[in-house]
């Protein structure tokens, strides 16, 4: 073999995948006229190759798919919500970042039923109720929660009541917006514009310009 | 054909359970056939065979449906019996004497379906010959070699299915050709 050059060997092997190309079909050949090991090395080879011919084909065993179908796990494709929420992970999150917000929001509506108020210097409280006294001025926001609020004096900024109710005297001077929030909807609309004022405190200093 | 097969995997994504026992009808001569091919025993193949469509069925999602099916389900079932082999393997050398006894090597304790005396392998059948000598191959050329021979594929399928470079095929190709040469050749 000493004297077959390399790559007639692998000429052969692509002579047998039929990858050969032309000249290197010439070449081949010249050297298999030459030398007889190698044209025993084509004739075995192409031996070995034909005996597959005679190999059976082989079928699978009677109840080979009633096997399968008996080996198949129940379920075990992931249908309807499940599918959905794989296919859209973002619209899932911000579905289960909404149930948990709304959830927080509506908790601290029911359960802050605590009377609590903007403490500011000047104003009296009578019972649950917040009094501006005439005459006063109360520099600031005012807040008052689960109670009333009578005004008599001035208010320099804004007025917030949630649950309770607000009571203007003749005297009563608000500079900034003035609301009253009872339900649930308006407590939540609330929050997010208190949210929004945070984030953008633009909006804030807007305000006493437009009213 | 092509087109039935892909159908009938949205169908079995969407739900339904049955559309996939067509796709085992179909395949299941073929599959079943590798794996005997590989495993050299009805029993074992059988058992891989259906533990290949069963990793199909709930690996469905995964299935690249631009690409061939056959190919996908091949390579499954390839790799399932690479690993059964490979656990059969025992881990110690042929070669090596057997403590105890006077010089006694592993290929005498080997059981019959693993080595044959040659007069036994020359009065096989030729078809259960070339079984037995492909069974014979070092594990990198025989899957190959099954794969290119007995199962007929195109040497770009064999390297899809096996997930290897077309030039590592083609060479394993020549060189379990070869081995394969010498075996029939040296009986």
């Amino acid at each position: 073999m000493e004297k077959c050059p390399k790559h007639v060997v692998h000429y052969i092997h692509l002579y047998l995948d039929g990858e050969i190309s032309n000249e290197e079909e010439i070449i081949m050949n010249e050297h298999l006229n030459t030398c007889e090991e190698c044209q025993t090395v084509l004739e075995e080879l192409e031996e070995t190759i034909s005996l597959f011919k005679n190999v059976d084909v082989i079928e699978a065993p009677v109840g080979f798919a009633t096997g399968v179908a008996a080996r198949l796990p129940q379920s075990t494709i992931r249908r309807g919500p499940k599918k959905w929420l794989r296919q859209h992970p973002i619209m899932a999150a911000a579905a289960l970042f909404l149930i948990l917000m709304s959830a927080s929001l509506f908790s601290s509506f029911e359960n802050d039923q605590q009377f609590s108020f903007t403490k500011q210097p000047d104003v009296i409280v009578e019972g649950e109720t917040v009094v501006v006294p005439a005459g006063k001025i109360i520099k600031g926001d005012l807040v008052v929660k689960n109670g009333d609020l009578r005004i008599e004096g001035e208010v320099d900024g804004n007025v917030t009541v949630i649950r309770g109710s607000k009571y203007m005297a003749s005297t009563a001077v608000i500079t900034g917006s003035s609301e009253e929030i009872n339900e649930v909807f308006d407590w939540l609309w609330y929050k997010i514009k208190s949210v929004a004022k945070d984030i953008i405190p633009s909006s804030k200093e807007q305000k006493p310009e437009t009213e | 054909m092509d087109e039935l097969i892909t159908k009938r995997v949205k169908e079995v994504l969407n739900g339904n359970q049955e559309a996939f026992e067509e796709i085992v009808i179909h395949f299941q001569h073929r599959l079943y056939q590798v794996c005997y091919r590989m495993l050299n025993n009805t029993a074992e193949a059988e058992d891989i065979a259906q533990e290949a469509f069963v990793r199909a069925y709930v690996n469905l999602e995964t299935y690249d449906q631009k690409r061939k099916f056959s190919t996908w389900l091949y390579r499954i079932a390839t790799n399932l019996c690479i690993d059964r082999i490979r656990k059969k393997k025992p881990d110690y050398y042929l070669d090596a004497t057997v403590p105890g006894t006077d010089g006694l090597n592993m290929y005498s304790q080997l059981s019959t379906d693993q080595q044959l005396p040659e007069e036994e392998v020359e009065k096989m059948e030729m078809k259960d010959r070339v079984q037995y000598e492909v069974n014979r191959l070092p594990d990198k050329y025989r899957t190959i070699i099954i794969l290119r021979y007995m199962e007929d594929l195109q040497l770009q399928e064999i390297a899809d299915i096996l997930e290897m470079p077309l030039g590592t095929v083609k060479t394993r190709v020549h060189r379990g050709r070869e081995a394969l040469r010498q075996q029939m050749g040296s009986m």
